[in-house]
């Protein structure tokens, strides 16, 4: 009877472990399958221009004839609304989490938690539909512009979305600190903000930079907001002020127009491998930060 | 002339209280030991002596602890001088996850003193944990890879810069083996000439052998107080010695 008994307790575990292995097997091979899809949809735009001239040409012109294929403007779009939203997000964001971490206690602290969070689940369009309903004319009206959909709308509008992830987790990080380096510095006569600086700070770095770098891989990948805000203009940007056009609108605002199977089709298809391999680059080296602090 | 005085010290978690009438005298340059069963207010004790106790909320003192003839619990007492003042060693080793060298330059850098005679100063500590030898290429290797018992050194060896006059050990061998237990045993002999140390132990065979002076602690009370000797040879109190015989605890 027992040993029955234990038997079905084996094959209940064997049953919950195969389907997790499952799960995460699917997973993998699913998103194997996205990037093969992606790679040989994309790469057949490569019969048309080669792949330095693809990434550095300068004209994004797709359907003139004959077309332009080149994604610098694009690329620097992006980096351009990265940059700017990681220069706003990185040291608020960080400063926040230590706020939150060592300042606040109790009902503030939960009631600060909660609002971060919250702050995640607004919908995309919905920041976007913000940007341009309340920022963009701010912009406009500050810096005397022709238009209010820039690089720099972009980038507030994409801080604001890159925020929750950097806060939460180096809110993490900075909350895992152990009590007993806290305890030591404090013992050796080392003030609140001394021991912060000197000890929390530098025990949590590898949590925080992975913490940034999520941020920032959440901000490249980011597409409704930033193709509402930024004004969609395939230039290279030469300052905040102007407008420009990230890789990740490009494809979301010409796909719906492309004839599957067309050059543009493909070229779209190769943004999305250069989207892609910039993500996963910024993601796996998060990680390799987030593992090192486990060791 | 005692090191530190307590006089009819009382302190409280909350409702709870875990030490009463607490009335000692630590003389300097000894080695005194706190001795008694899990519980009984050692660690409770020692915290008193560098106000690590503040820490903790709903924590209430009554009476007098007088360190260097300074009233520890005055409303002035400038905290920071008091613990640079009196060291802490923990039970569990607790380097900072930096470099060995940055462990030790901590204090200096903290308390903004003259940073030319960094790497002297630094030297000198390990020195004097005699973990110079062992550690002098090893300057820049994270703290957290090295042995415990080195850790173990290493923080005793952060203290020195901040030039402090007493150390405080809470059970600072629990998380070693025997013979680094000698070890730091063997250590602990050799700082008493420059430092006051007050150890809490739960190795009574450890007390016997480093300290000059012991206190035997239950309930939140000092039972006895007096030579290490005398404690543990011909104690004048019962409970003392049914503890030391090991008919409790
Ligand atoms: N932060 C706290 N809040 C409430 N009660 C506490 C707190 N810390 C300790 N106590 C209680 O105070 C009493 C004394 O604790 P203390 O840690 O000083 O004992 P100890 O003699 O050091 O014991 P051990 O040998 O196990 O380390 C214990 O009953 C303990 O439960
Ligand atoms: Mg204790």
């Amino acid at each position: 009877m027992l040993k029955k008994r234990w038997n079905h307790k084996k094959i209940f575990e064997w049953g919950i472990e195969g389907l997790i292995k499952l799960s995460g097997i699917v997973s993998i091979i699913l998103v194997g399958l996205i990037f093969i899809f992606l790679l040989k949809e994309g790469i057949s735009v490569f019969k048309i221009v080669n792949p330095i001239n693809f990434i550095l040409g300068k004209e994004w012109h797709p359907v003139s004839k004959p077309p332009d294929f080149g994604i610098l403007s694009l690329i620097l779009g992006s980096f351009a609304v990265t940059l700017g939203a990681a220069i706003i997000a990185l040291p608020l964001g960080v400063t926040s989490a230590i706020f939150i971490a060592e300042v606040t206690t109790g009902k503030t602290k939960e009631m600060l938690k909660i609002g971060i969070e919250f702050l995640a689940a607004i919908p995309s369009v919905v920041i976007g539909f913000v940007g341009i309903v309340v920022l963009a004319p701010v912009i406009q009206k500050v810096f005397d512009l022709p238009t209010g959909l820039t690089v720099l709308t972009g980038s507030i509008m994409l801080s604001i979305m890159a925020m929750p992830t950097i806060v939460s987790i180096s809110e993490d990080a900075i909350t895992a600190v152990p009590k007993r380096y806290r305890e030591a510095a404090l013992a050796l006569g080392a003030t609140r903000w001394q021991t912060i600086w000197r000890v929390v700070l530098p025990s949590a770095s590898g949590g925080i930079v992975a913490a940034c770098m999520l941020g920032i891989g959440r901000v490249i990948g980011e597409t409704m907001a930033v193709m509402m805000v930024t004004g969609n203009a395939p230039r290279i940007p030469h300052s905040l002020l102007e407008p420009a056009r990230t890789l990740t609108s490009t494809i979301a605002a010409e796909m719906g127009e492309t004839v599957q199977g067309s050059e543009h089709y493909f070229a779209l298809f190769a943004i999305g491998i250069v989207l892609f391999i910039i993500t996963f680059v910024i993601n796996f080296t998060a990680d390799l930060f987030l593992h090192k602090e486990k060791v | 002339m005692s090191i530190i005085i307590t006089k009819d010290l009382n302190l409280y978690y909350g409702n709870f209280q875990a030490l009463r009438e607490i009335n000692l005298e630590v003389q300097p340059n000894k080695i005194t030991a706190l001795i008694g069963p899990s519980g009984c207010g050692k660690s409770t004790l020692l915290r008193v002596f560098n106000r690590m106790n503040d820490l903790i909320e709903g924590v209430r003192i009554e009476g007098k602890v007088i360190i260097e003839d300074e009233d520890v619990y005055h409303p002035k007492t400038d905290l920071i001088k008091l613990r640079k003042k009196v060291g802490m060693v923990f039970q569990r080793p607790n380097p900072f996850p930096l470099s060995v060298f940055e462990n030790v330059a901590f204090g200096l850098k903290i308390h903004g003193l003259s940073r030319e005679r960094i790497n002297e100063v630094v030297e000198e500590s390990l020195k004097r944990v005699m973990l110079w030898d062992d550690l002098k290429d090893k300057l820049h290797t994270p703290a957290l890879k090295l042995s415990l018992e080195q850790q173990q050194r290493l923080c005793i060896a952060r203290l020195m810069p901040v030039k402090p006059d007493i150390l405080l050990m809470d059970e600072p061998c629990s998380a070693l083996d025997p013979i680094a237990t000698q070890r730091i045993e063997e250590l602990m002999h050799w700082l008493k000439q420059n430092y006051t140390i007050v150890i809490v132990t739960h190795n009574m065979q450890q007390a016997a052998r480093v300290s000059d002076e012991t206190g035997f602690m239950l309930l939140g009370e000092l039972v006895e107080f007096g030579m290490t000797e005398q404690i543990f040879t011909t104690p004048a109190k019962r409970r003392t010695e049914e503890y030391i015989t090991g008919r409790f605890g």
